[in-house]
C-alpha cells in the first residue's frame, strides 16, 4: 500500500540508494563524454597530421609571425602532450587555473574550463552569463509546448476524425515539417518587421533588467520553438490516448461507473503521459544544453549561439564547456525524469 | 510568392553561411576613383542609389540620439593595437585617436592623409630612415589625463613585440631598428626599446632599419594610438580602452555588446576630421546576419558594422526594388578576386601555358559568384582600382564581352607545346561557396580549349599554413591554380602589393606569393618605390610593378569586389570613406 512503509522506511533508504547510484553514473558519464569531446577536437586533428603551430595558427592575426605562432603555442600549451593538455583541462575543473594576459595573469577559479581560444574570456562565466537567456527560452516554450500539445492531442483522440481533428493534426504536421530558421524569420518579418507588434531579432534583455521588455522578445522565439514540439507532442500524446483508451482497464473504469472526466485523466491520461515525460525530459535538457537555431535566427546570446560560434570558430574551450554542460543537464533531466516515473506510474518501482 | 522564397534562401543562407561572415573586410585601404565633392549633400529623399560615394547623404549636425550597430560575427578584439578588420580601423577610431589618419572626404581626396595625434605627417631624416612626429599639445584620454610621447611608444611596443596581441599586422617589428627586443610583457623597461625614442613628452622618433617612405601609411594604423602603461591590461584591454576620442567605454561585454558614450574630454578644436553626433552608441555582436539586413530595412538598426554589406537575399529584395536599392550605395572594397597561377608547376612553369589560361577565362561566368556586377567589376589588374598608383590595363584582352578568347588561347597552348590542352588541378577553399563556384565557372571555360580542370578543395583554416600557402605542398599535389583574394593594409600600390608578389617573400608556410614570382625586376621596382620620398614618382613605380606581375601571366584578376551597402533613412551625415570602402564611422548621426 502507498504510504505504508515496513519500518526502518526502506523506501526512503531505496530512493537514497537510487540518487547515489545515478550521481556517480553521471559523473562517469560526464567524465566519458568530456574525454570523447576532447578526443574528437584535439586527438583526431593531431591523428590526421594536424601541428600543434597549424592548430594555433588559427588563433592569431592574418600574417603572424611564426614568433608570434610559436607564442600561441606555448600561451595555449598546444605542444604538450595529450593526455598533459587533458589533466590540465580536467584539473582546471576541480582545482582552476591561471592564464596569462600579458602584464598580468587571469585567475580562473573552480569549475574553470578554460579560456576561450579566440577572445581569451574564461569560458564558465561565459556559459553562467549565458545561461539565464537559454532558460528563459527553454522552460516558455516547453510550458507551452507541453500544454498546447498534450491538449491537443487528448482533444484530437477524443474527437477522432473529427473536422477539429484532421486540422490539429495538419496544423502538426506542418509544425513537425518546418524548420525553425524558417518559420522564426518568416514571423519575425511578418509581427516584427510588417506589423511591428513584437520587437525584432537581438532585442532579449535578462527579466532582472526588464521584465516587459523580456517577456516581449521572447514570445516569438517561444512560439517559434513550441510550435515544433507541440506538433510533436499533440501526434504522441493522440497516438497514445487511442491506444490505452482500447485497453480493458478503461473499459472496466467505465463499467464502475466512473464519470468520463475521470477515466480520461485519472486513468488513459495517466499512462499516455509516461512516454511523454520520458521524450519531455529528454528534449528540455537538450533545449537546456542550447536552442543552437532557435537563438541562431533571433540573436539570443545563450548556450546555444555560444556553441555554435565557437564550432565555428574552432574554439576548442568553448566546445568543450558547453558540451560538458549539455550533457550535464540532460544526465540531471532523465534523472529527474526517472524519479517521475514513480510517482506516474505506479507499476514503476525504482529498485 | 517571392517574398516566402526570399525568406526561405535567407534562413538557408544563415545556415549556411555562418562561417563565412568571420573573413568578410580584413583590414585594408582601398577608395573610390569618381571625384569628391564634399561636405555638400541632398535631403533624404532625394538621394539615390550611390549618393554617398561622392557625397555627404543627409547632412546634418543634430546632437543626441543611439546610434545602433550590429555585427553577424565578434572582433578579433576592440583594442585597436590588437585588431586586423578593416571595420574596425574605421570604427576605434571613436575613441582611439592615431598618429595620423585619413582625410574625412568622399572620392579621392579621402585617400589624403591627415596628421590626428600628430601636429604635422612626419619629418623624415635625408637618409629616410628617421621619422619624427611632434604631438599636438593638451590632447587628454577620457580620465582627463594628457597624452605622452611615451604612450604612443608603449602603444607600438606592446601592439608588435609581444606573444599575447597577436591579431593585429606587426609591421612596425618588421621595419623598425629593435634589435632583439622582448617586449614590454617580458622586458619592463621601455627604454630598452630602441626603435622608438622619445626625446621629449610631446615628440616621437621612429628608427627604422631601411628608408621606407609610406611610413605615414604606417603613423595611421589605430596601432599608433596611445596607450598608458599602467592601464594596459593586455588581452584584457579591449574590456576597457582608455579613449582619446569623441567617445569612451560605458561598458563591453566581449562577444556580447559594446556600449559607447560622449568623452568630454574630447576637445573637437584638436581634432579635423570627427564628429560626436549621437549621444550613445551600442554595438550588438554575434547577430542573425540576415536578421541585420532586415533590422537595417526597417530602420531598427542603422549600420551593420561589417561594412561588407547584404546578404544575398537582402540583395535580391533590393534589386527588385527601385526605392529600396536608392538607399543603397555600391563601393568598391580593398579586394581584388583572383586565381594564382603557379611558376613551378609543370606545365605552367611555361609562361605560355598561364597565358592559355588567361585568354580562355570567361570572366562573365567567374564574375556570377561574386554577385554579378553589383559583388564586382571585372578585373584585369593586380592593383584595384581605389589604389593609389592604379592604372588602368589589359594585357589578355579575352574577347571584347570578357567571355574568353579561345583562338588565343590555342595558339598559347600551340607555343607551349600542348596543343590539345591538358590536365591541372586547381586549388580552393572549400568551405568558401563563392571561390568553389569560381573554380567551377573557370573549369568550364577552360574545358572549352582541353585544359582539364579537377577541383581540389581544402580547409580554410589551414588554407595558408597548410595548404596553398605551403609551396612544399603546392609542388607535391600540382596544384597549379589557386583561388585567392587580398585586401591592401594601406591604400597604396606597395601596400597591396608588397605581400603578394614580391619573390623575397616567398616562405615556407603562410606564403602569399602563391604563385612563387620571383622576378628581379619587380623585387627591384618594389625597394626602389618605398625609398622614392615623391609621392607622384613613386606612384608611378607601383603602376610599373602592377605592369610587369600581369606580364608574368601568373596573377589572373576575377574582380574588383564591390559590396551593397543599406543606408537607413535615419541615418546622417553619410558618405562612404574611400579608405575602407564603408560608410566613415566617425561622422555618423542619428534622427530622433
Amino acid at each position: 500500500m502507498p504510504g505504508s512503509d515496513p519500518p526502518g522506511h526502506p523506501g526512503r533508504t531505496i530512493v537514497v540508494a537510487f540518487i547515489v547510484r545515478r550521481v556517480i553514473a553521471a559523473v562517469l558519464m560526464l567524465a566519458v563524454v568530456s574525454m570523447a569531446t576532447f578526443a574528437i577536437f584535439f586527438l583526431i586533428p593531431r591523428a590526421l597530421g594536424q601541428t600543434p603551430e597549424g592548430m594555433a595558427s588559427r588563433y592569431v592575426g592574418r600574417d603572424a609571425t611564426p614568433e608570434a605562432i610559436q607564442g600561441a603555442v606555448k600561451r595555449l600549451h598546444l605542444d604538450d602532450p595529450l593526455i598533459v593538455q587533458y589533466g590540465r583541462f580536467a584539473k582546471g575543473i576541480v582545482a582552476g587555473e591561471d592564464y596569462s594576459l600579458g602584464p598580468k595573469k587571469a585567475e580562473c577559479p573552480a569549475p574553470c574550463f578554460g579560456f576561450s581560444f579566440n577572445n581569451n574570456q574564461p569560458v564558465w562565466p561565459t556559459l553562467v552569463d549565458r545561461l539565464p537567456a537559454t532558460l528563459s527560452l527553454a522552460l516558455g516554450a516547453a510550458v507551452l509546448w507541453l500544454v498546447t500539445g498534450v491538449s491537443i492531442g487528448v482533444v484530437s483522440a477524443l474527437k477522432r476524425g473529427s473536422v477539429l481533428d484532421r486540422a490539429a493534426m495538419t496544423v502538426a504536421l506542418a509544425g513537425v515539417s518546418l524548420p525553425i530558421y524558417f518559420t522564426g524569420l518568416v514571423s519575425l518579418s511578418v509581427f516584427a518587421y510588417t506589423l511591428g507588434i513584437f520587437p525584432g531579432g537581438g532585442s532579449y534583455t535578462p527579466i532582472t533588467e526588464n521584465p516587459v521588455m523580456w517577456f516581449q522578445a521572447l514570445v516569438l522565439p517561444w512560439i517559434t520553438l513550441a510550435f515544433l514540439y507541440a506538433a510533436l507532442y499533440a501526434r504522441l500524446t493522440r497516438a497514445g490516448m487511442l491506444e490505452t483508451m482500447g485497453e480493458d482497464y478503461i473499459r472496466t473504469a467505465r463499467a464502475k461507473g466512473l464519470k468520463e472526466s475521470t477515466v480520461v485523466t485519472k486513468h488513459a491520461l495517466r499512462a499516455t503521459l509516461t512516454p511523454i515525460l520520458t521524450i519531455f525530459g529528454l528534449d528540455l535538457g537538450l533545449l537546456l544544453g542550447g536552442a543552437v537555431l532557435t537563438e541562431s535566427t533571433f540573436s539570443i546570446q545563450g548556450v546555444g549561439k555560444l556553441v555554435i560560434d565557437a564550432i565555428r570558430g574552432n574554439d576548442l574551450p568553448v566546445v568543450l564547456g558547453v558540451t560538458l554542460f549539455a550533457a550535464f543537464f540532460i544526465v540531471l533531466a532523465n534523472l529527474i525524469v526517472d524519479i517521475l516515473y514513480a510517482v506516474v506510474d505506479p507499476r514503476v518501482r525504482l529498485s | 510568392m517571392r517574398k516566402t522564397n526570399a525568406l526561405a534562401l535567407a534562413a538557408l543562407g544563415t545556415v549556411l553561411t555562418m562561417g563565412l561572415a568571420a573573413c568578410g573586410g580584413t583590414a585594408g585601404g582601398g577608395g573610390n576613383t569618381s571625384s569628391g565633392n564634399n561636405a555638400t549633400g541632398d535631403a533624404a529623399s532625394a538621394a539615390k542609389h550611390n549618393d554617398a560615394y561622392t557625397k555627404v547623404v543627409n547632412p546634418s549636425d543634430a546632437k543626441g540620439g543611439t546610434l545602433k550597430y550590429a555585427l553577424s560575427d565578434e572582433p578579433d578584439s576592440m583594442d585597436p593595437g590588437n585588431t586586423y578588420y578593416a571595420w574596425n580601423w574605421n570604427f576605434s577610431r571613436l575613441y582611439s585617436r592615431p598618429l595620423m589618419t585619413y582625410t574625412a572626404q568622399p572620392g579621392e581626396a579621402g585617400l589624403k592623409l591627415v596628421p590626428d595625434l600628430a601636429e604635422a605627417p612626419g619629418e623624415v631624416s635625408a637618409d629616410g630612415k628617421t621619422w619624427t612626429y611632434k604631438l599636438k599639445k593638451g590632447i587628454k584620454y577620457d580620465d582627463g589625463t594628457e597624452v605622452k610621447a611615451a604612450d604612443v611608444k608603449y602603444a607600438i611596443a606592446r601592439s608588435n613585440f609581444t606573444d599575447e596581441l597577436t591579431d593585429g599586422p606587426k609591421y612596425f617589428a618588421q621595419y623598425l631598428d629593435s634589435g632583439d627586443y622582448k617586449g614590454p610583457y617580458k622586458d619592463k623597461d621601455l627604454n630598452n626599446f630602441k626603435g622608438v625614442e622619445t626625446p621629449d613628452d610631446y615628440t616621437v622618433v621612429f628608427k627604422l632599419k631601411a628608408p621606407f617612405s609610406e611610413f605615414d601609411f604606417l603613423a595611421a594604423n589605430p596601432q599608433s594610438a596611445p596607450v598608458p602603461q599602467a592601464k594596459d591590461t593586455g588581452v584584457d584591454y579591449e574590456k576597457a580602452v582608455v579613449s582619446t576620442g569623441p567617445y569612451k567605454f560605458e561598458s563591453h561585454e566581449v562577444g556580447k555588446q559594446l556600449n559607447l558614450v560622449r568623452n568630454t574630454n574630447w576637445d573637437p578644436a584638436t581634432d579635423s576630421v570627427r564628429k560626436q553626433l549621437p549621444d550613445r552608441i551600442e554595438v550588438q555582436f554575434k547577430q542573425n546576419a540576415e536578421d541585420i539586413d532586415n533590422r537595417l530595412i526597417a530602420g531598427q538598426i542603422q549600420v551593420d558594422l561589417a561594412g561588407t554589406g547584404l546578404q544575398s537575399a537582402g540583395r535580391a529584395k533590393i534589386v527588385n526594388d527601385a526605392k529600396l536599392k536608392d538607399s543603397t550605395d555600391n563601393p568598391f572594397t580593398p579586394f581584388n578576386r583572383y586565381a594564382m597561377i603557379s611558376t613551378k608547376v609543370k606545365p605552367f612553369d611555361n609562361i605560355d601555358c598561364r597565358k592559355a589560361v588567361q585568354y580562355a577565362t570567361d570572366k562573365v561566368a567567374t564574375q556570377a559568384p561574386w554577385g554579378g556586377p553589383l559583388g564586382g567589376e571585372i578585373g584585369t589588374t593586380a592593383m584595384t582600382p581605389t589604389t593609389v598608383g592604379y592604372k588602368a590595363f589589359d594585357l589578355y584582352p579575352n574577347g571584347a564581352d570578357h567571355k574568353g578568347d579561345l583562338a588565343k588561347a590555342k595558339e598559347a597552348l600551340a607555343a607551349c607545346g600542348q596543343p590539345n590542352g591538358f590536365e591541372a588541378n586547381v586549388a580552393v577553399r572549400g568551405d568558401r561557396t563563392k571561390e568553389v563556384q569560381v573554380a567551377e565557372a573557370l573549369q568550364a571555360s577552360l574545358d572549352r580549349v582541353g585544359i582539364k580542370l579537377t577541383i581540389k578543395k581544402y580547409p580554410s583554416g589551414d588554407w595558408s599554413a597548410q595548404y596553398a600557402g605551403k609551396p612544399d605542398f603546392v609542388h607535391k599535389n600540382n596544384l597549379g591554380i589557386m583561388i585567392a583574394g587580398w585586401g591592401a593594409d594601406w591604400p597604396s600600390g606597395f601596400g597591396f602589393l608588397s605581400q603578394i608578389v614580391d619573390g623575397r617573400f616567398i616562405k615556407a608556410s603562410g606564403n602569399y606569393n602563391m604563385m612563387e614570382l620571383n622576378d628581379p625586376s619587380v623585387n627591384e621596382l618594389l625597394d626602389k618605390g618605398i625609398q622614392t620620398t615623391d609621392a607622384t614618382a613613386r606612384n608611378e613605380i607601383w603602376a610599373q610593378v602592377d605592369q610587369k606581375v600581369m606580364e608574368s601571366a601568373a596573377f589572373m584578376p576575377f574582380v574588383y569586389e564591390k559590396t551593397l551597402i543599406f543606408r537607413p533613412s535615419n541615418l546622417t551625415n553619410v558618405y562612404v570613406h574611400p579608405a575602407w570602402g564603408m560608410y566613415d564611422y566617425t561622422w555618423l548621426g542619428v534622427k530622433q
